[in-house]
Order: C-alpha cells, then sequence, then structure tokens
C-alpha cells in the first residue's frame, strides 16, 4: 500500500492525532490513524461511507473514547482529561453534525444561542441578539429565530447548525458532511459560507465529505481514509497527480479499481 | 453449530446471566452519575422548574380519576365484606387506609410510570439517535446536568404532591360513595375517617411516592440514554421505561412497607 504521512509540523499543530485505533465489538473501524491539522488550515477527510470518518472526528471531539494511540488538542493529549477539563477543551471546538442534530425542542435562536446561554453564561437578551447576528451570517432572517427546527427545509437547518457551530466563534470547527443531502446550489452556498466563516473567525477546519466540489472548494489540505488509515493526505494543489491509485479512483468515482466495494459479500 | 449452542438451556441461561449482570452494571454507574451530578453546580433549574410542571401538573388529571375511581370502589367492596359482620363503621377507616398508605402512591406510580416515564424515554432516546446529545456535549453542556438532573429530581419531587392529591380525591371518592349510595351519616364518615388515621400512613405514602418518581424517571432517563439504532431502538426504549419502571414501583412499594410497618 502506498503510505503517505501527514507532514510533520508538530510545533504549529492544533490537531494532531497518532495511531488512533478504534473498534467497536469484533469491527475495527480505525486502524491506527495519523493526521495532523495546523492552525488556521482547513484540512478535508475524504473516503467512502462507511470508513470511519465520523468515528474520527468523534474520537476527536471526545464524543467517542478511542481504543489506542494519542490525540493532541494544542499539543495536549486528551486520553488524560477528566469531564471537567474535557469540558474545557470542548469550548474549543464547534461541531457541525451531519444530520444537523438540531435541539427540536427549543426555537432557533436558542439553538444558535445554546453555547453562549450555557457554556460562556451570557445573558439572555444579549445572547438572543448575538444569535440574530450569527442567522445573519449564514443568510437567515431574524424571523427564523422564532420557529422550531422542524419548521425548516433541510438546506435552512443545515445553515442553522453551522450557525450553531460557530456560535462561540470557535478556535476549531468540524464540518461533518456539510453538502450531504442539499440540491447542488444549495450545497455550493454553504462550501461559500464555510469558506468565508472560518476565514472571518481565522479557525481552523477540520470537514468530512465524499463530495469532490465540496472538497475544492473548502480545502487547503486533504486527507484521504481508506482501510481505517490515512493513506494519502497532500495539499489540495496536488491531489489531481497524487500517483495514489485510490485516491485517483475515489476523486473520479470510478466504481473498478482498488477500492472494491463490498457489495456481494456479507 | 450456531442453533445448538442458542437452543442449549445452559448457555441460554449463562448469556441471560451475563447479560442483565452487565446491564445492572451500566444502571448503576448511570445512577450513580446522575446522583453526582445532582448535587454539583451548574443546576438548570428553568428547566427543573419545565419537567416539574411537565410530570405534576399534566399529571395531575390521570392521577384525580384513578384516585376517584380507587376510592368509589374501595368503599363498595369493602361494604359488601364488612356488611357480613355488621362493621359498616369501619369502612371510612379502611378506604382511608388503602388509599393512602397503598392504592394512593401504587396507582399514582403506575400511571406516571406509564405517562412520564414513556415521555421521558423517548424524548432522550430521540436525542441521542438524532445526535443531540453528542450536540450537546460539543457544546461544552453535560447531558447529564441538561437532561437527567431535572427529571430526576423533578420525579422526586413531583411525585409526593401527586400522591398527596390522589390520597384526599381518593377519600373524597369513598365518601362520595358512602354518603350517597350507602347511606352514611356525612359527619359519621368524615369523622371515622380522620379518627383511626394516623400521620404515619400518609407520611409512609409519601415516602414511597418520593421513591417511585425517583425511580420512575431514572428508567426513563436510562432507558432512553441507552437507546441506539433508531425508530426501533427508542421504541424499544420506551417499552422498556414502561415495564421496568413498573415493576419497580411494585417491588420498592413492598420493600418500602416492609421496612415502614413490620416489626
Ligand atoms: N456507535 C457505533 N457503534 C457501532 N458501530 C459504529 C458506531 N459508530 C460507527 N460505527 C461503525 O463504524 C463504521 C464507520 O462509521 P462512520 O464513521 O459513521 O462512517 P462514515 O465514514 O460514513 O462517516 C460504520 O461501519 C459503522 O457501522
Ligand atoms: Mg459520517
Amino acid at each position: 500500500m502506498n503510505e503517505t504521512h501527514a507532514p510533520e509540523g508538530q510545533s504549529a499543530a492544533k490537531i494532531s492525532c497518532r495511531g488512533v485505533t478504534k473498534a467497536f465489538g469484533s469491527k475495527r473501524v480505525l486502524t491506527g490513524v495519523d493526521l495532523d491539522v495546523n492552525v488556521g488550515e482547513s484540512m478535508v477527510i475524504i473516503g467512502g461511507s462507511g470508513t470511519g470518518k465520523s468515528v474520527t472526528i468523534k474520537c476527536i471531539l471526545g464524543l467517542i473514547r478511542h481504543d489506542t494511540g494519542s490525540i493532541k488538542i494544542d499539543g495536549q493529549e486528551v486520553n488524560s482529561l477528566n469531564t471537567r477539563e474535557r469540558e474545557e477543551i470542548n469550548r474549543k471546538f464547534g461541531m457541525l453534525f451531519q444530520g444537523g442534530a438540531l435541539f427540536d425542542s427549543l426555537p432557533v435562536w436558542e439553538n444558535v444561542a445554546f453555547g453562549l446561554l450555557h457554556a460562556r453564561k451570557v445573558p439572555r437578551r444579549r445572547a438572543r441578539d448575538m444569535a440574530v447576528e450569527k442567522l445573519a451570517m449564514v443568510g437567515l432572517g431574524p424571523d427564523v429565530g422564532r420557529l422550531s427546527p422542524a419548521e425548516l427545509s433541510g438546506g435552512m437547518q443545515k445553515r442553522v447548525a453551522l450557525a450553531r457551530a460557530i456560535a462561540t466563534e470557535p478556535e476549531i470547527i468540524f464540518f461533518d458532511e456539510p453538502t450531504t443531502g442539499l440540491d447542488p446550489i444549495m450545497a455550493d452556498v454553504i462550501n461559500n459560507l464555510i469558506v468565508e466563516i472560518t476565514r472571518k473567525l481565522g479557525a481552523t477546519a477540520l470537514s468530512i465529505t465524499h463530495d469532490m466540489a465540496s472538497v475544492r472548494k473548502i480545502a487547503d489540505k486533504v486527507a484521504m481514509i481508506y482501510g481505517g488509515k490515512i493513506i494519502w493526505s497532500g495539499s489540495i494543489k496536488e491531489i489531481d497527480r497524487s500517483g495514489n491509485p485510490y485516491v485517483e479512483q475515489f476523486i473520479h468515482g470510478r466504481a473498478d479499481g482498488p477500492i472494491q466495494m463490498q457489495v456481494r459479500r456479507l | 453449530m450456531k442453533l445448538d449452542l442458542r437452543l442449549n438451556p445452559l448457555a441460554l441461561i449463562g448469556r441471560a446471566f451475563l447479560s442483565s449482570l452487565s446491564s445492572a452494571g451500566r444502571l448503576f454507574f448511570f445512577t450513580v452519575e446522575s446522583i453526582t451530578h445532582c448535587v454539583r453546580p451548574p443546576f438548570f433549574s428553568r428547566l427543573l422548574l419545565n419537567q416539574i410542571i411537565e410530570i405534576g401538573y399534566y399529571s395531575l388529571p390521570v392521577v384525580g380519576l384513578t384516585g376517584i375511581f380507587a376510592g368509589m370502589v374501595l368503599a363498595l367492596q369493602s361494604h359488601t365484606g364488612f356488611s357480613r359482620f355488621a362493621a359498616e363503621s369501619a369502612i371510612p377507616n379502611v378506604v382511608a387506609l388503602s388509599i393512602t398508605r397503598e392504592l394512593g402512591p401504587v396507582l399514582a406510580g403506575l400511571m406516571v410510570a406509564g405517562r412520564v416515564g414513556a415521555a421521558m424515554a423517548a424524548e432522550i432516546g430521540t436525542m441521542r439517535v438524532t445526535e443531540q446529545i453528542d450536540a450537546l456535549k460539543t457544546l461544552s453542556t453535560n447531558p447529564f446536568k441538561y437532561l437527567i438532573v431535572p427529571r430526576l429530581l423533578a420525579g422526586l419531587i413531583t411525585l409526593p404532591f401527586l400522591v398527596l392529591v390522589a390520597d384526599i380525591i381518593g377519600i373524597m371518592g369513598g365518601y362520595l360513595v358512602g354518603v350517597y349510595k350507602l347511606d352514611f351519616n356525612a359527619t359519621a364518615y368524615l369523622d371515622n375517617t380522620w379518627d383511626f388515621l394516623e400521620p404515619m400512613d400518609v407520611i409512609s405514602g409519601l415516602v414511597k411516592a418520593a421513591v417511585f418518581g425517583f425511580l420512575i424517571a431514572l428508567m426513563g432517563c436510562y432507558h432512553g440514554f441507552n437507546s441506539k439504532g433508531g425508530a426501533q431502538g427508542v421504541g424499544a426504549a420506551t417499552t422498556n421505561a414502561v415495564v421496568s419502571g413498573a415493576i419497580l414501583v411494585l417491588v420498592f412499594n413492598y420493600v418500602i412497607t416492609e421496612a415502614f410497618f413490620s416489626r
């Protein structure tokens, strides 16, 4: 296998994973993920469905406990943290979930303001104003704030989820398949928002997608995951001449190649 | 081979034993973690208030209805029995005792297990499978504090009040049947009720209620929190919450009765 490790930019690494493994029962999902994301960089992980992309960022976020290996955030090893310290670290994060994961018991504005209200203890009136501001950043009017998430279309839900992810102006933002399930135009709107907002906040971004249009728009660097490992990583400019058959098959969306879809085997 | 193993009764028993051990362990740690979060700040008092209204206020009709019919039927049935010994004057007291010690807390507990336990499991379970609980964590909010603690405390605080209401309405039900159907003298019925009712009868019922409220909420939260696998998983969690809540109500009813009244 043509293995290329992430570049060794140790000093500036915002997120650094070494040999991260995770198995669910007998199913080994991650078999040794090495990944570095530098400050201010936008890293995109590509890979087929079910290859462990979401599991990777959930390990980094501490939502799933990885089995072995090391994950460092700003140089701090997360394995040894207690719940309190973990919550402290999570303040640096914003996360856009694959399915939005909006709180359906709360109106839209309170979803957006959630981190401000509860983690930052911003007073309600002020938090509401800030939420309206953030909604405007993703192109939604203040009247949307009063609606419940169930009343929104898919594209609007994604935008609200995006507004929630950025509301506390996090240092690191995670985007899990931000454009999946959207029409191409809405997908492009979301891509533009991601680029614009991460620039504006000067945030480090780690995204997941299998949408190549999205990759070309938002990535500074790309890492490809296959078989529970990062098998290639490099800058977006290099992706078309990676020389890696897995990457080539993926970016051209070909059914035949080294990656075999397990359609017949169980 | 696999089939053999499944049909082997020893293997079946062994597997059931192991899985019940591990779920007992998980429930234990869940309970301990919940309780430690009950006493450590920050507290979400708004959410606690919401839950108290949700559990308490909206359960009033159900609890009132079960109370009044339980009281009425008690009066009727004990009349059948006691009239054979010409001991009708004991009816008011029997009604009051049965309601305050047993039927009030148990019936209210069972109704609340159905209404509230199910709702908690369904809501928290849906939040689990749609990643809303993960979202809470990424927003630096502890799901135990935000979701579990308000519900457990609300159950603990609210159920005694509901049971007090059930007690009063149940005794009133007995009174209505006693006076309007069994031709008791109204003041004599009430005198007979109060004269033999001791504070301990009511207090034991309220202690039961607090324990039931906590257990029902615990079952709803636990099964919801650990649900997985989409709509079906949430459905299973809801069923488990109601069934285990109801069983725990009955088991602890016996345990607490034993603790209070057996010498
Ligand atoms: N909580 C879990 N329990 C068991 N298996 C899981 C869990 N989460 C993910 N998996 C499995 O891990 C694999 C990778 O999942 P995921 O990271 O969500 O894929 P994707 O790359 O599409 O985001 C899948 O096969 C999935 O079944
Ligand atoms: Mg995924």
